[in-house]
């Protein structure tokens, strides 16, 4: 489990992150949206440790990120996976080269070991056969489950994605859910995913926090969210006419 | 202001930068790498600098001795000691910065841009240190290699010039070449090729690895890489003179 304690973050003058504490279940797919700009991708940098935050603290099963040692932080790090929005695959490289970089990085294994691990977590992401590709070969849709093998290659504890579905087509973008969702299930990982898309938080929802101006404004499942009568989170979901009619003529939204 | 946080952030990057790396397996291959790319990639660029620096040097003495006392076979010695000296590390390195200074910046700003870097932190790489010691240890191994090819072609160059431009006989080239030569000198040039190739690699690294905002930010990071560069190779080289002269 992930815990944000009070955390605040500003730039400047402008305060973008305003005392969010949150929690974030093992096994379970926990959604952070709102709209751009409210502040998801700095919060979800704070808890990776990517940004500092100016106040509050970020729990991993009870260990305080912040207050780590070199040493610890480094153990810590190995238990991470993070997918980023743009893949953030290293051109230079492979595929399969791509996928081992942790792994050389951080691993006395064997060539064969590290070439199985690599095969493994390639064919589970559906992408077996492709490992001499280079990034710029392959899909944007192939790209995010590149990242994600990488992501998974060490057996994260946690897994982070940033807006996975950016720049996906509908189905590509369900097939990118499901299998995050899976990984989560099947490894008993914590998941975080930042998304503003509805698709997703209908899909793989299990807990949804909905940020709006760097403020929680409201917290529950997928199952609460159509429930909700918080206005902020009515207009981010509602946003879209096509959603909004289709609601009304189920008779889900009145 | 600027300038003292600058130096404030340049200094505590090289902090970092100077950390154990955890698989120097992977350090190595990135050093050979970086090894192969400045030296292949500037070879051919070097060669011809240098033989136009010796063939002009040749020529501008050449003109310049016309009808004084000083004997002609003196433009060999005037060839190698100013290549050696001056000509071959400053002239090269001064190419370099604009061409491995400004491609490691951009390199480096773009990992920056595509979130490399960040998905690199997230899994624990200390990026100051893997991106950016094998590119300072590369330079400092290969340029002063080139330099030292760089001197060694500039004075081919020069006999070129004067030999088969019909000056002199290669007899009173070589004589000149070979007259009051002072391997101090030759500390010089490698002292000068060290410090200049760690400037452009530095502050080329540095430029990159700090970029914010788009491909204009990138473009200001690669402009700012080679023009601070070459003000830093310049005042370095005349104290890097001084030390050696007076």
């Amino acid at each position: 489990m992930i815990r944000a304690n009070q955390l605040i973050k500003s730039f400047g003058e402008q305060q973008v992150i305003k005392e969010v504490s949150l929690e974030f279940e093992t096994g379970k797919t926990n959604l952070v949206i709102g709209r751009s700009g409210s502040g998801k991708t700095v919060l979800l940098k704070m808890l990776v440790g990517l940004i500092r935050p100016d106040s509050g603290s970020v729990l991993y099963d009870g260990e305080d990120f912040y207050s780590l040692d070199k040493k610890e932080l480094q153990h810590l790090r190995m238990k991470v996976g993070m997918l980023f929005q743009g893949s953030a695959l290293f051109d230079s490289m492979t595929v399969e080269e791509n996928v081992r970089f942790p792994m050389d990085m951080f691993t006395h294994l064997t060539k064969l070991e590290k070439a199985k691990r690599v095969d493994y977590c390639l064919e589970r992401v559906g992408l077996k056969g492709n490992n001499k590709k280079f990034p710029s070969e392959v899909s944007g849709g192939m790209q995010k489950r590149v990242g994600i093998a990488r992501a998974i290659v060490l057996n994260p504890q946690y897994l982070f994605c940033d807006e996975p579905n950016s720049g996906l087509d509908p189905k590509t973008a369900l097939l990118i859910d499901e299998l995050i969702h899976d990984i989560t299930v099947e490894n008993n990982i914590t998941t975080i995913i930042n998304t503003h898309d509805m698709n997703s938080v209908m899909e793989i929802g299990e807990t949804v926090a909905f940020l709006s101006n760097g403020v929680l404004c409201w917290r529950g499942s997928k199952a609460d969210i159509l429930k909700s009568e918080n206005d902020n989170l009515h207009d981010f979901i509602f946003a879209s006419p096509f959603i909004q009619k289709l609601l009304e003529d189920a008779d889900i939204l009145k | 202001m600027r300038l003292l946080e600058d130096l404030g952030r340049f200094i505590l990057l090289f902090s970092h930068a100077l950390a154990k790396p955890p698989n120097w397996r992977m350090y190595g291959k990135e050093l050979i790498r970086q090894m192969y790319d400045i030296g292949n990639g500037s070879l051919i660029i070097i060669a011809l600098i240098a033989v136009f620096i010796g063939a002009v040097t040749a020529v501008q003495f050449l003109y310049q001795l016309d009808g004084t006392l000083i004997p002609t076979w003196y433009i060999g010695y005037i060839v190698r000691d100013s290549t050696i000296i001056e000509l071959a590390p400053t002239i090269s390195c001064l190419v370099l910065a604009g061409k491995v200074g400004s491609n490691m910046a951009s390199e480096i700003g773009g990992m920056r841009q595509k979130e490399h870097i960040d998905a690199m932190e997230v899994m624990g790489v200390n990026t100051a240190s893997y991106l950016i010691m094998p590119k300072i240890l590369a330079a400092l191994l290969v340029i002063p290699l080139l330099v030292i090819l760089a001197a060694f072609i500039s004075i081919i160059g020069g006999y070129l010039a004067s030999v088969l431009g019909g000056f002199m006989n290669t007899e009173e080239y070589t004589r000149g070449v070979r007259a009051f030569f002072i391997d101090r000198n030759l500390w010089m040039m490698l002292v000068k090729a060290g410090v200049f190739a760690f400037i452009l690699t530095s502050v080329s690294c540095f430029q990159g690895y700090y970029v914010k905002g788009g491909s204009i930010e990138l473009g200001k990071a690669s402009t700012n890489a080679v023009v601070i560069s070459n003000i830093l190779i310049l005042v370095s080289d005349y104290l890097i003179a001084l030390m050696f002269t007076t």
